[in-house]
């Protein structure tokens, strides 16, 4: 059986029917993790803590205490801490580093125990690759080195949630966990062929979730399939009282609409997206997108109108600005965030310093990468004294325009369709001497993040060098459930989702 | 931005720069700021800042917990990742002679 072909929701029926173990699917991935080095999705991996997990996980499956997911293998990005494995965030300032404690998201899917009576009893399969505190667009910035894409080794796997995008598509985990601050799950998602879902900000806790730009980090699943993200996500959003900006009302089964038709009391098998409007931003398909993935986003939008929806034309007229405006408030944010590491109470401590400032100084310097810094720096002018109003301020003045824009665009529409991303996987190296020409990538996915708005990404075709074309999905506060619907509908019309990547036997 | 500039935020930021890494990265950085300059083309009279995203729907009230001990002592598991430590506590460079 190919287990890795295999959308969770299967998966789960399996485990339930007895037709498979949680211990023979976790040796199979691992085996699969051994074999499938080469792409550098994972930075830790403990056999024996996974099987244990998965022991864990079939006495509940025998006892009848399973739920949904129970027994399932999942892959963490290195971004929450875990206990047991290692977590880093693909930094050296925190290489090796052991955290006393499991992230809600971790514990969420985790094996249940009596200090964690609600674990889904998942079993973690290691930490996966990312670039270092999530700052990135192609994970070419870990510290651990880039992750490739597994539809071409040549290309990069986007960021920064690209060791979780890798591990699926190559097989290596059914489905794995990502962070999006400014397009990290969506984008990698797009450049590997995945199904991923940055929900509303506050839905999934942000605790044990290492801090990049707190306004703006938010935690989802990355999968094959829209139902597989609707059971995962599901599972990990939670109200938190451990985090002051999870919402309280964020438990939700997001799967309920998943089979349902978009309007109550619509019979038409035929038209399952009747009475939906979908909104096409012109600002998404203006100048600087490749005309492949035009065609692939426009296909899609046919596709939706086939299915009984309607297309209109809107409008997002700061879409431009969405670029500024995030590289100032993410870097301000990172900057303070970032401060904690002084070599001190954990991570790198520097070998040789005069004094506690020089000790300070020497390890932050040795300890960051050449991308994080830049971001500490900018983050910390711009939040200097007399520069304080002119960037910070007026950045996040223009947040309120940007998160106002999509209010009035959701009065003519229910989604918004676009690009995720300006073009498909670019090449190792490509972009990354030029830290702007890599920001500019991230055009269609950072305006959802300053608004906090959900947003997903769902692959839609491929471009003549087949690499993947993703299309992002953009609903109102809270819609979650209604994106999946969409997607799901939309997945059950095509099979772009279910192609494998071309290097992975 | 001038070259004076990255080494001051350099400092604030308590990284160090040498004289060539300080040149490189000013070009990068009179970059993205020429970017972020576009931002000051937008009239934002009398709006007000949005600091969170949630704050835009509405207001949120700081949530408060009962004031109680909710952790077990678990000093040995918080101090093992750090990189000196003696009896118990986190070693640092002597700051008062």
């Amino acid at each position: 059986m190919s287990w890795h072909n295999t959308p969770i929701a299967l998966m789960a029926k399996a485990l339930a029917a007895k037709e498979v173990s949680s211990t023979e699917l976790t040796q199979y991935f691992l085996g699969r993790i051994d074999a499938g080095k080469q792409w550098n999705a994972y930075l830790d991996v403990n056999a024996h803590l996974s099987l244990e997990q998965a022991n864990k996980a079939d006495q509940l499956l025998s006892s009848g205490k399973a739920g949904k997911l129970t027994g399932i293998p999942v892959a963490h990005k290195d971004v929450f801490v875990t206990r047991g494995w290692k977590s880093t965030a693909a930094s050296k300032i925190l290489a090796g580093y052991q955290s006393p404690f499991d992230a809600t998201v971790v514990a969420n899917l985790g094996i249940p125990d009596e200090n964690n009576p609600h674990g889904a009893g998942m079993v973690c399969l290691g930490k996966t690759n990312m670039d270092e505190f999530a700052m990135g667009s192609s994970n070419e910035n870990s510290a651990f080195g880039p992750v490739l894409n597994p539809w071409n080794s040549a290309h990069v796997a986007g960021g920064s949630s690209g060791g979780s995008a890798a591990a699926v598509a190559a097989g290596l985990a059914p489905i794995a966990t990502g962070t999006d601050t400014g397009g990290s799950i969506r984008q990698p998602a797009a450049f590997c062929g995945l199904t991923g879902i940055k929900p509303s900000y506050g839905r999934v806790s942000r605790y044990g979730m290492i801090a990049y730009a707190s306004s703006l980090d938010q935690a989802g699943p990355m999968g094959k399939t829209a139902e597989d993200c609707a059971l995962l996500l599901s599972a990990m959003s939670s109200h938190d009282p451990r985090d002051s900006t999870s919402l309280a009302d964020s438990g939700e089964d997001y799967g309920r609409y998943l089979n349902q038709n978009w309007k109550e009391g619509n019979t038409n098998p035929a038209k399952p997206l009747e009475g939906l409007r979908v909104g096409l931003p012109k600002e998404f398909f203006a100048e600087g997108l490749a005309s492949d993935v035009a065609k692939s986003v426009n296909d899609a939008a046919n596709l939706l109108q086939s299915l009984g929806a309607t297309l209109v034309e809107v409008s997002l007229p700061k879409t431009k600005l969405s670029i500024p405006v995030y590289y100032v408030l993410a870097p301000a944010e990172a900057s303070s965030n970032l401060s904690r590491f002084d070599g001190v109470r954990y991570g790198y401590r520097a070998n040789e310093y005069r004094d506690l400032g020089d000790m300070y100084a020497k390890s932050r310097t040795e300890g960051f990468g050449s991308e994080v810094k830049r971001r500490i720096m900018i983050g910390t002018y711009v939040l200097c004294h007399g520069y304080y109003d002119a960037y910070y301020l007026q950045a996040q003045k223009i947040r309120r325009i940007i998160a106002a824009d999509f209010q009035a665009v959701f009065n003519q529409c229910d989604v918004i369709l676009g690009p995720v991303a300006p073009d498909v996987a670019w090449r190792l190296g490509e972009k990354s001497k030029d830290p702007v020409q890599m920001y500019l990538e991230d055009i269609y996915t950072l305006s959802t993040n300053l608004a906090g708005l959900p947003a997903m990404s769902v692959p839609c075709g491929f471009n003549a060098n087949n690499l993947p074309i993703g299309m992002q999905l953009i609903g109102n506060y809270f819609s979650e459930a209604r994106l999946l619907q969409v997607a799901h509908q939309y997945q059950q019309s095509c099979d772009w989702h279910l192609r494998q990547a071309s290097e992975v036997a | 931005m001038k070259l004076d500039d990255v080494q001051r935020i350099a400092h604030l930021s308590r990284l160090e720069l040498n004289q060539a890494e300080a040149e490189a990265v000013l070009p990068q950085l009179q970059a993205i700021f020429s970017l972020v300059e576009e931002m000051q083309a937008v009239d934002t009279t009398g709006l007000e800042p949005l600091a969170h995203p949630i704050l835009f729907l509405r207001d949120l009230a700081q949530p408060m917990r009962v004031d109680q001990v909710t952790e077990s002592d678990s000093r040995a598991e918080n101090m093992q990742s750090a990189p000196a430590q003696q009896d118990g506590y986190f070693l640092v460079p002597k700051v008062i002679e």
